[in-house]
């Protein structure tokens, strides 16, 4: 028999998940547009491979197939893992990286609402320890590319690795503005000199910044739309822009504004997308501008003075294993508790 | 005593009061309106009228009368027993037919003993006469409420002359009447305030009295802007200063102890009373019927109930304590033909009703009956995704979803640290849930689980003492028989002092079991588990009505094996 609340909001999980995507919508246009359709392929392969993981997982643990595949759950952390790979990485890359996303981070772990990490950062940290060459040959912007792929030949290309006639794959690709940095520093070039390569825009990457624009943009509908709450991208943000800034300013010549950190690689869509993942992150408000904060930290370290381009994946992982940790620390004060407290 | 403060200084403050916010709380849709268009309606005399000995918080009333008596209106039918009980009364003139179990409204369907009355139809009241409060021995007025049957009519019925009772400091600074009426569908005290608005400020004008309190607010949510509107003009002549505050629509702002946060930004303790901060809360209904036994000297007989939901004619009815719920169902019109169920009370927080057999109590705001159309079923419910708005919603600043995941784990313990027996099962979590999760489910089961395992610990206490005692009676029995036969012995000559240091040994033996067990004794009283001590009544309510299941559930389980 049921008991009270004998009502309910009209609400759902994949009605938040389906939002979710929806955010990403913008952001995946303008990278068709300015990286050309490449990603489409991608985001195609990585949705399939997850729905059949997940249906696969679903069945053997003897749930009901379909309300699971409708959750989105699966379509979110394809997408998330889809936007943080080079898109015209090889299919392999694309569906390893979804198996390990969905099958040992998700399922393992106990499937929907119990994986300790973010699935999709599991499969992006499998891949670039394993296959870091594949994992740095990025799309060039159209607009400094030599050749442009339409959709088939980028497909051809992704699950062949053949490029049509006259084209070399330095006409399509190119390191990131994040690794760029790192190799022209290593080469003892001036951040000054540096951010005069064509690959730098006016904050962040050519190109790439408008994309990092409308992830920020899709982050900010979720946070109107209720989905996410202000703290997590908010603490990750200034996390990283405090700490970026002071190493700017002990050495301007070495250290980039920390604006360029916010403008590039993963840090809008980690800090909208993937770090609020709430299966992952932490609960508490006060808890969440610590994991916020935590991540954003880690991600400038990681790039600074750590081995690899981006951080933000590995950020997460670290936070999430502190989740909790943060959590248990930080429960706020319940109704009728507060007074007793503050006066003891 | 009667200084009264004049009305162009309470105005001034009515204009500037701040108001606080609860954390949470959820907007569910509201459909008052259509149980408003229509004045309260008096309900007709029912053909029987049954009246369930326990209607309050606290112990159930001792039957006065018995079978074939003929009883008056108003007359006396049960009294209160032990402190937390109120008697009840015959709304009517009739014939006792029987004092017997009856279906009643609870959430399991259980029975329980009612006093069956079948009217004559000539409702002749008993003599009764206004009550001359002002010069009464303040505990005096308190026995003759009790005996009156008053009390709190907002839904937990908790006699209300032990919170008239101004304690100690002899004195309640804030009196605040709750006409917030939160929940969907519900109506009843809206009507009340619109219709009766002079009434209610007349009881309060008592309870101000006996509580002796400086100030008097009315919270009224403000989607009742015509409740508002009469109780202020009402305010303007009932001779002290009162203060109508519109308050936020927002469910559970009707709740008391969110009801005091946004009116005084104070919080009720935990496991404590709003009394402790110097507040009392009446629900307005309670105040109108305060008012109609000190002014009518009648006892506590009838009560406004909101009939409405999947009915052809919802409206609001002043209706007989007793009157079966069938009864009322058809005055509102009979129900539409896909009705599925009846809840007493709102969406929110109602029971579902076993049968319309069951009869109106005091604690009854509102008959809803229900259809797949208003009530559409829930979702099969999904795994939860931590996404915390269930704590985003708790107007309790619980962590919903933590308190699930160790009441689903069975770590009572855990639930108990994350301050489960603060959550007072508003249903916003679960309401808000987008895994469609019965969170409150849960929270109940696991608050029935730790009383019961409290009851088997106190249990197993209880035997373990036994025991001990009686090893100590056998032990002192054993020396007393040994002493006896010692002094026997002695009386006989040249056997002198040959047993005194064992004497003296078994002495110091039984000193050290002695202060053995009163230090296990005070161990154990050192420990009782957090929350669960220095219950309220209504807890202490909660919990035997939780045993009463138990027990049925017991019973049930184990009848196949009897026959």
């Amino acid at each position: 028999m049921q008991t009270s609340p004998y009502i309910a909001e009209q609400t759902s999980v994949s009605i938040i998940m389906l939002k979710v995507l929806a955010a990403l919508v913008p952001a995946i246009a303008a990278y068709v547009w300015l990286f050309g359709p490449a990603i489409l392929v991608t985001l195609t392969l990585a949705s399939i491979t997850a729905l059949a993981l997940e249906a696969a997982a679903v069945r053997l643990r003897g749930w009901p197939i379909k309300p699971f595949l409708l959750d989105g759950s699966a379509l979110v952390t394809a997408w998330l893992l889809a936007l943080s790979l080079p898109p015209i990485a090889p299919w392999w890359l694309i569906v390893l990286g979804t198996f390990f996303a969905i099958i040992v981070a998700k399922h393992l772990y106990g499937g929907l609402g119990n994986n300790l990490f973010n699935p999709a950062m599991v499969g992006y940290a499998v891949l670039i320890i394993s296959f870091p060459v594949q994992m740095t040959q990025w799309s060039a912007p159209l607009s400094l590319a030599g050749a442009h792929l339409d959709l088939w030949q980028a497909a051809q290309y992704i699950f062949t690795h053949t490029l049509p006639d006259g084209i070399s794959l330095d006409a399509i690709s190119s390191a990131t503005p994040l690794d760029t940095l790192r190799t022209q520093l290593q080469l003892e070039h001036t951040v000054r000199e540096i951010t005069q390569l064509p690959i730098f825009g006016s904050i962040g990457g050519s190109g790439s910044e408008i994309v990092v624009l409308l992830f920020l943009l899709g982050g900010i509908y979720l946070w109107l739309a209720r989905i996410i709450t202000w703290h997590i991208p908010v603490a990750f943000m200034a996390g990283l822009w405090l700490t970026g800034g002071l190493f700017h300013i002990t050495d301007p010549d070495r250290y980039i504004s920390p604006w360029f950190h916010l403008a590039t690689g993963g840090v809008m869509l980690g800090a909208f997308f993937i770090a609020t993942d709430p299966v992952t992150g932490a609960t508490t408000p006060r808890g969440k501008l610590i994991f916020g904060a935590g991540i954003g930290v880690l991600t400038y370290l990681i790039r600074t003075v750590g081995g690899y381009p981006d951080g933000v994946a590995f950020a997460v992982l670290l936070m999430n294993i502190a989740v909790p940790l943060i959590d248990a620390y930080t429960q706020p004060k319940v109704y009728g508790h507060k007074k007793k407290d503050a006066e003891t | 005593m009667e200084m009264e403060i004049p009305g162009g200084a309470n105005e001034s403050a009515r204009m500037s009061r701040t108001l606080y916010e609860f954390n949470g709380g959820v907007h569910p849709d509201e459909h008052k309106q259509v149980s408003t268009s229509r004045a309260i309606g008096i309900a007709p005399l029912p053909k029987q009228i049954i009246v369930p000995l326990s209607q309050h918080i606290g112990q159930a009333a001792k039957p006065l009368v018995g079978v074939g008596d003929q009883v008056l209106k108003g007359q006396r039918i049960g009294q209160a027993e032990g402190y937390v009980s109120v008697s009840v009364h015959a709304p009517t003139s009739g014939t006792v037919t029987a004092i017997a179990e009856h279906t009643v409204a609870h959430p399991s369907g259980l029975s329980d003993l009612c006093v069956h009355i079948a009217p004559d139809g000539a409702d002749q009241w008993i003599t009764h006469a206004a009550l001359d409060y002002r010069n009464m021995a303040p505990s005096h007025l308190r026995n003759l409420l009790r005996d009156m049957g008053i009390a709190g009519l907002g839904g937990a019925v908790f006699p209300s002359f032990i919170k008239l009772n101004p304690g100690a400091a002899q004195k309640v600074p804030t009196l605040i009447l709750n006409g917030g009426e939160c929940e969907p569908w519900i109506s009843c005290d809206d009507m009340l305030m619109r219709e009766r608005a002079g009434e209610i400020l007349q009881g309060a004008a008592i309870m101000r009295f006996m509580l002796n309190s400086d100030e008097v607010l009315v919270g009224v949510e403000d989607n009742k802007p015509e409740a508002i509107a009469a109780l202020r003009a009402a305010a303007g002549d009932c001779g002290f200063p009162v203060e109508i505050v519109a308050v936020p629509t927002i469910y559970p702002g009707g709740g008391a102890k969110q009801l005091i946060k946004v009116l005084t930004d104070k919080e009720v303790p935990s496991g404590g009373r709003s009394t402790d901060i110097g507040v009392a809360t009446f629900n307005v209904g309670t105040a109108y019927a305060l008012h109609r036994a000190v002014h009518h000297g009648e006892p506590l007989i009838s009560r406004i109930v909101t009939v409405t939901g999947n009915v052809h004619r919802p409206q609001n009815f002043e209706v007989l304590i007793g009157t079966p719920v069938a009864e009322l169902v058809r005055l509102a019109g009979a129900v539409k033909d896909d009705t599925s169920g009846y809840l007493m009370g709102g969406p929110m927080m109602g029971i579902t009703l076993a049968s319309t057999d069951v009869p109106v109590v005091k604690a009854t705001n509102c008959i809803l009956a229900q259809s797949p159309a208003l009530f559409p079923p829930t979702p099969p419910a999904m795994p939860c995704i931590r996404c915390t708005r269930c704590a985003q919603a708790c107007p309790a600043d619980l962590q919903p979803q933590e308190l699930f995941w160790f009441a689903r784990a069975k770590n009572f313990g855990k639930t108990q640290e994350y301050k489960l027996f603060d959550c007072i099962e508003c249903g916003c979590c679960s309401y808000v849930c987008p895994s469609h999760i019965p969170l409150v489910q849960y929270y109940r089961y696991a608050k029935s689980e730790i009383w019961a395992r409290e009851k088997d610990k106190k249990a197993a206490d209880h035997a373990r003492d036994r025991h001990e005692f009686r090893q100590q009676r056998i032990e002192r029995e054993k020396q007393e028989r040994a002493e006896k036969l010692a002094q026997r012995v002695s009386t006989k000559p040249a056997t002198v002092d040959s047993d005194s240091p064992e004497d003296a040994a078994a002495t110091a033996k039984k000193a050290a079991i002695q202060a053995a067990i009163e230090r296990a004794k005070a161990k154990k009283d050192s420990v009782t588990p957090k929350n669960i001590t220095d219950l309220p009544p209504e807890k202490l309510q909660e919990i035997a009505e939780i045993e009463a299941r138990r027990a049925k559930i017991r019973e049930i389980a184990q009848q196949p094996v009897d026959e």
